[in-house]
């Protein structure tokens, strides 16, 4: 009786774990298979059919040149790079400043970087969308950047959580030897925040690789796209070619896969310390 | 640098206060709060974007809430409200049992987990090809015998919030998931162990150990998914542009604004969902309290 009911228990775990991973993964194969297939294959075979020639990187090589995704990862990666050192830059000296110094008001400024995580960004975007306009960034791919550095509060956060594991007394001693608070920051706590820098490219490099509607409403000239913008274009040229727009999608999907795969471990520890507290 | 070593302290203290708070500081205002204090101030107004804007009161309000057109968007927020709860549940069964000794843990880890990571432009096309007909969906239903429940899952009015929602759902859930099972890892393993030297079971133990300890957490995810339904934009606007009765809050408002350049209405629909985020979130600190 005991056994028998041991093993039910197991067939529900293992059943249900694989119905989830099974659910959780479907869409991708269903796609990936098609990216693969010649238009009449996709056509004749259904969706979970395997593609008869998995060498055909036709669909491929027309998703990535006519659809200008190569213009999508040129873009990307650089507003990614100026974003997430920025970010790194901004958050940390906002950090060592709260955590370091007391002073009057530095309560006031904590507060307004939390009270601002209560706005959800995409509510302001009307307003957000002037302020662009009137800096005259709209079309231009500091609009990127520049909002993805100013909102950036988790940023903040993390760093602030991990000064609490430095010691001050380690200021004290770069104190005694004279060093400014500068070189403090530069030399000791910049180097010491390694694993929250880790943290915080991961959480801000996947955000900007899968935002959509910051480059979409602020910088739609063809030559800013970006690789979420250059995808949403495929609806209309490859209007019904879905062996086409399968390729594209798993071309933006690919770079996420790599860095999940070598970052796995990070990307677990990053988002439940970033996230949680 | 900058001789900086050669002041004293004290000055240095202020220097580096003022010059590394000026940028964040200036950042926060021009992209956080000045967006709001302008956004409060167009609703107000009939403004087109660039014509002079003209003092309405309550106007842009009172269309918002009498006009079925832009209050029946609302209802739209209902599914992804259920679907919530549906995703926290799933969530947190899988993270309990990934808590525990399973074969293979890193590899469910991983997949369920991925879909959260993907482009969301990527997912909607995924999700169109998914749910085209004699898609994969369709394929799927009719290899286990429910072809029965076939329809244009996206061209059914009935159906396609449904369809939308469970996109969400799919893409969602594994943040969730991820933040559950860290935080059910921090609990310690010999509470679990005292616990089944007394003979509880699973059940019991999860009942009694770890939805206690992670209440907080719970409430967190609920207030965050809360928000997320009632801002929800990307997948359907990607996926439909709000076609068939799909069209979200956001997507309304968007539209309304950028489309149809009626910045002002559009802004006081900004400001409702603002508000309705601000009231959820001090619900949330008022029952939760000390969420820190």
């Amino acid at each position: 009786m005991m056994k028998l009911k041991r093993t039910l228990t197991s067939v529900g775990k293992y059943g249900s774990l694989l119905l989830g991973a099974f659910v959780a993964i479907i869409p991708i194969v269903a796609v990936f298979f098609a990216s693969f297939k010649t238009g009449t294959e996709y056509t004749t075979t259904g969706p979970l059919t395997p593609p008869s020639d998995w060498t055909n990187f036709d669909n491929y090589m027309r998703a990535f040149v006519d659809g200008n995704m190569l213009t999508g990862f040129k873009n990307t990666v650089i507003i990614l790079i100026i974003s997430v050192i920025g970010t790194t830059i901004i958050g940390s000296m906002v950090a060592f400043v709260l955590h370091r110094f007391k002073f009057k008001g530095s309560q006031y400024i904590l507060g307004a970087f939390l009270l601002a995580t209560l706005i959800p960004a995409v509510t302001t975007q009307v307003a957000t969308f002037q302020i662009v306009h009137t800096l005259g960034l709209f079309n231009t791919i500091w609009a990127a950047v520049i909002l993805y550095l100013g909102t950036d509060i988790i940023a903040v956060y993390i760093f602030l959580q991990f000064m609490d594991s430095i010691s001050v007394s380690l200021d004290e001693s770069a104190m005694l030897d004279g060093a400014s608070y500068f070189t403090i920051y530069r030399k000791i706590i910049l180097p010491l925040l390694k694993p929250a820098v880790v943290t915080v490219f991961i959480i801000k490099g996947v955000n900007i690789y899968n935002d959509f509607y910051t480059p979409f409403l602020y910088m739609p000239k063809s030559s800013l796209q970006v690789i979420s913008t250059a995808l949403f274009k495929f609806q209309g040229p490859f209007g019904a070619q879905w062996e086409v727009i399968t390729a594209g999608v798993m071309i933006a999907i690919i770079p996420t896969l790599i860095a999940f795969i070598f970052l796995q471990k990070y990307i677990y520890n990053g988002l439940t310390s970033g996230s949680v507290k | 640098m900058f001789g900086l070593s050669r002041l004293s302290y004290e000055t240095q203290k202020k220097i580096i206060i003022v010059s590394f708070l000026v940028v964040p500081l200036g950042l926060l205002a021009l992209f956080a709060y000045l967006p709001v204090l302008n956004m409060i101030w167009y609703s107000f107004t009939d403004w087109n974007g660039y014509s002079a804007k003209e003092f309405l009161g309550f106007e842009n309000y009172k269309t918002i809430f009498t006009d079925p057109e832009y209050f029946r968007v609302f209802k739209v927020s209902l599914y992804y409200f259920f679907a919530t709860f549906i995703q926290l549940a799933i969530a947190l069964y899988f993270a309990t049992i990934l808590s525990f000794k399973v074969k293979f843990k890193n590899f469910f880890k991983g997949v369920l987990f991925f879909p959260y990571l993907l482009n969301g432009v990527a997912i909607g096309f995924m999700f169109l090809f998914f749910f085209r007909p004699d898609g994969t969906l369709d394929t799927v239903l009719t290899a286990i015998g429910l072809e029965g429940l076939i329809t244009q899952w996206l061209g059914n009015p009935n159906v396609i919030n449904y369809s939308l929602a469970g996109v969400s759902v799919w893409r969602y859930m594994g943040f969730n998931f991820i933040i559950f099972l860290g935080a059910i890892s921090s609990i310690s393993g010999e509470i679990y162990e005292a616990a089944e030297m007394d003979g509880a079971n699973r059940w019991q133990q999860f009942r009694y150990i770890i939805f206690p300890s992670i209440r907080i957490i719970i409430s967190l995810n609920l207030i965050l998914a809360i928000s997320g339904a009632l801002s929800a934009f990307e997948i359907p606007y990607i996926m439909t542009g709000g076609a068939n009765g799909s069209a979200t809050f956001v997507i309304q408002t968007v539209n309304t604004a950028f489309k149809y350049g009626k910045i002002g209405l559009g802004s006081a629909m900004a400001v409702l969902l603002l508000i309705i985020v601000v009231i959820v979130s001090s619900i949330q600190k008022k029952f939760f309290g000390e969420g820190e």
